[in-house]
């Protein structure tokens, strides 16, 4: 008696057909190909990429042990960091409001204020903190304000964007409901929008103060307020123990950062 | 008294949904509007508080004329026409009584709207519906938190509270489970006698439409075939209303007409 | 039954009176304060007005004279991406795998855990500046920031995936009696494997933003370029930059949505 495999001749067997080991194929050799050209087109001094352990090695050894002297003055500029993170996020949420509106296919007014929307969100977005800190120090002059506004100007496209989504995403029948008893727009946004839209809105301010409490530790690196100063002044003196002491103090903030906004988004959804 | 006379609703370029309707509905009685998917029942309701624009023809609500009027005329008469929804469309995450109170918002200013600040002849009336029809202890909760007959209890003093003139119900009980929405129905039927209150009311059950209803009305493809008292609605009448499918029959029509 | 009421208030989001006040008070009493203790110049700040004017008008039109220094740039902004994305996807993997409660034992669990953590919360900014002081200016800084980066995001994304394995599928394997390695390769990988493609494309698109950046303070690409440009007042070509910059993110961002969704 014969087996199955015999009868069949199917001794072979294999996971892909002849089609996707070509694709898959195709894929892996592309990316190789990317690494590959990559690899052999950057301008890297090889000696310094042997060296770099040794470096990095030698560097952080100077860093130990760090060196508290001006922890004062470091956790009073860490505070000052915080509230720029907290200030412009607070901002940045107030006018992302209007943004979301008139971004949201549902709510705004005509083609013409949602492509608007659209362009202020997409601005803000794809523009990086430390790109608007640039031009803000340009124009306010180095400092704490620029700082704000770079935050709250990239903030807002954030924000405005996922809300903008959650109000696409509504339940439409209330506002049909609405609609019947004969309410104004408004009322019917205050009424069967907001309350839609609420928990997404809580949920996305507190993952933006979260983000924004990282950005605006190196605000201070371009010139526009904040603990990145500190840092920068240490290292551009090659007190490596100081910087050590701000950088163990910015892990600090970034974790007790996170466990606070774990805690509000418990507390509030 | 609603009176629509030669009411058209055509969606595009197709043919019409509605086809010259008429239909007068007089003093506080129960009326009921049965038909299969798709002959126009939601259409009809819909044009009435003009959530779908009429085509052509005339709806004259108590000597208002419905069909021509825009923005802040639309919206008083919207006030006289309560409506109920087969989902309940409530606000989840609001509390009843902001739910019920959202019926006045026609009524009061933005400024109380926002604040909850509502007058306190509407709390009372609130409470008084709320407890008539059994949901005064969940005035503080979350419509969310609701079972599904408790919900359209909610949509219906929602929609009471707009003092309205005429009561449209969209299929009110279709959601709900038979027993439950047997206790809609007789709630809806007391409460059209004891508010003097005209009812509206699409439904697909009409065994549920014979016991509640004081009149009957089928539909069939846009055109109303029948319009009596439920005892007239016979099996004969009954095949009229649901033969077919909408889909051949229209082709059907459309042959016959060319 | 008379008497109905005829007040209500809507339930307050915090029941206890004392605490809820606290809280308004205090929110309302801390921005008071950073507005009342920002150090602000405001003249300083009215003068703003006028020389945003002038960046402007130094701006406009944007000028692509010097494109070959601008593709130069995005060139190598973009190898950074990719050997950052490939060095800090493989990396991740085997951190990843420290990371997740179910699979490693404790101290090791502690030790990815912590390297996630250091590795997350520090801009990628910051880690630039270390690097380029420990191995010099140029795009080997820019890298192995960005190997930092992808290691905080994806590690730690993978580590959840992992910890939501279906262990059943293990245990078949170990009841099959298969040693570890292949365990791993039939029972662990194949769960991951979806989550690990859409996590390396979507890291790619990051790194590719993030590159921009780096460059700012002397980790090569196109941010580099960017930097020297405002340095100089160039403002024109600065601005010309920039626009390159948010055309390719929303390229970038556009394709490697249209890939997971793909994948999905």
């Amino acid at each position: 008696m014969s087996s199955i495999a015999e009868q069949f001749g199917r001794e072979d067997w294999s996971r892909h057909t002849p089609k996707q080991k070509a694709r898959r194929f195709a894929i892996f050799a592309l990316s190789a190909l990317a690494i590959l050209w990559a690899l052999g087109s950057i301008e890297i001094i090889w000696p310094w990429v042997w060296g770099a352990p040794g470096q990095m090695g030698d560097l952080f050894g100077r860093m130990y042990p760090p060196d508290p002297t001006n922890l004062g003055t470091i956790l009073r500029v860490l505070l000052e960091t915080v509230n720029i993170a907290t200030f412009a996020t607070a901002l940045a949420v107030v006018m992302s409001l209007p943004v979301a509106y008139i971004a949201a296919q549902n709510t705004t007014p005509n083609r013409a204020t949602l492509w608007l929307g659209r362009l202020i969100l997409v601005t803000s977005r794809s523009v990086n903190t430390i790109i608007w800190a640039l031009l803000f120090v340009a124009i306010f002059g180095p400092g704490i304000v620029a700082g704000i506004v770079a935050i709250m100007f990239r903030s807002i496209g954030f924000v405005g964007k996922l809300l903008g989504e959650a109000i696409e995403e509504i339940d439409t029948r209330p506002v049909e409901a609405l609609e019947a008893t004969g309410a104004s727009r408004f009322k019917i946004i205050v009424y069967a929008i907001v309350p839609q839209v609420m928990p997404t809105f809580w949920a996305v301010s507190i993952l933006r103060w979260d983000i924004n409490l990282r950005e605006s530790t190196v605000l201070g690196l371009v010139g526009a307020g904040g603990i990145g100063i500190i840092l920068q002044g240490a290292i551009d003196t090659f007190n490596w123990p100081e910087a050590a002491t701000v950088l163990l103090s910015i892990l600090a903030l970034v974790v007790l950062g996170e466990i606070v906004s774990a805690f509000l988004r418990r507390r509030i959804l | 008294m609603l009176k629509i006379t030669d009411l058209v609703k055509r969606y595009g370029g197709g043919d019409p949904v509605l086809k010259d309707l008429d239909l007068t509905i007089e003093g506080e009685s129960v009326v009921s509007i049965i038909g299969s998917s798709g002959a126009g029942k939601s259409t009809l309701l819909r044009c009435i508080n003009r959530l779908v624009e009429p085509t052509s023809g005339s709806i004259v609500l108590n000597g208002t004329e419905l069909t021509k009027l825009r923005g802040r005329e639309l919206r008083a008469a919207r006030r006289k026409i309560g409506m109920v929804f087969q989902g309940f469309n409530l606000v989840d995450r609001l509390t009843v009584m902001e739910n019920v109170q959202s019926g006045r918002l026609g009524y009061i200013s933005l400024w109380a709207a926002v604040m909850r600040r509502y007058p306190k002849k509407d709390i009372r009336r609130a409470y008084e519906l709320m407890e008539r029809v059994g949901i005064a202890q969940y005035a503080n909760t979350r419509a969310d938190q609701l079972s599904g007959g408790e919900r359209q209890r909610v949509g219906v003093v929602r929609a009471l509270m707009q003092e309205p003139e005429i009561l449209l119900a969209d299929e009110p009980t279709a959601s709900l489970d038979p027993k439950t929405s047997e206790q809609i129905m007789g709630l809806l039927r007391d409460l059209a006698s004891e508010l003097k209150l005209p009812v509206l009311i699409n439904i697909h059950n009409v065994t549920e439409a014979k016991e509640y209803t004081d009149r009957i009305v089928g539909m069939r493809y846009g055109r109303i075939i029948f319009d009596d008292l439920p005892a007239a609605l016979d099996q004969e009448a009954m095949d009229r209303i649901y033969s077919g499918s909408p889909h051949v029959d229209r082709g059907a029509e459309l042959r016959e007409a060319s | 039954m008379t008497s109905r009421p005829d007040t209500w208030r809507r339930p307050p989001f915090i029941a206890n009176p004392v605490v809820r006040w606290a809280v308004y008070l205090g929110v309302l009493a801390y921005f008071a304060w950073v507005v009342a203790t920002m150090p602000i110049d405001w003249t300083r700040a009215a003068q703003g007005i006028e020389r945003a004017g002038r960046i402007f008008g130094g701006a406009f039109p944007p000028s692509y004279e010097r494109s070959g220094l601008l593709i130069d740039g995005f060139l190598e902004s973009l190898k950074i991406a990719i050997l950052a994305t490939a060095g800090g996807v493989a990396l991740s993997i085997p951190i990843a795998f420290m990371s997740a409660r179910n699979i490693a034992p404790l101290p090791v669990f502690y030790l990815g855990r912590a390297i996630i953590i250091v590795a997350r919360s520090f801009h990628p900014v910051i880690v630039a500046i270390i690097f380029v002081k420990a191995v010099g200016f140029g795009p080997f800084a820019g890298v192995l920031t960005l190997v930092v980066y992808s290691v905080g995001f994806v590690a730690k994304m993978l580590a959840e995936r992992i910890e939501e394995i279906d262990f059943g599928q293990v245990e078949a394997m170990r009841a099959a009696g298969a040693p570890y390695a292949s365990t791993l390769i039939y029972a662990i990988f194949p769960q991951i494997m979806p989550r690990q493609i859409g996590l390396t494309i979507y890291q790619l698109d990051s790194n590719l933003r993030a590159s921009a950046v780096v460059g700012i303070v002397g980790a090569g690409g196109i941010g580099a370029t960017l930097a020297n440009a405002f340095g100089r007042y160039d403002y024109d070509f600065a601005l010309a930059i920039t626009i390159v910059i948010v055309g390719v993110i929303l390229i970038s961002e556009g394709v490697s949505g249209q890939i997971r969704k793909r994948l999905a």
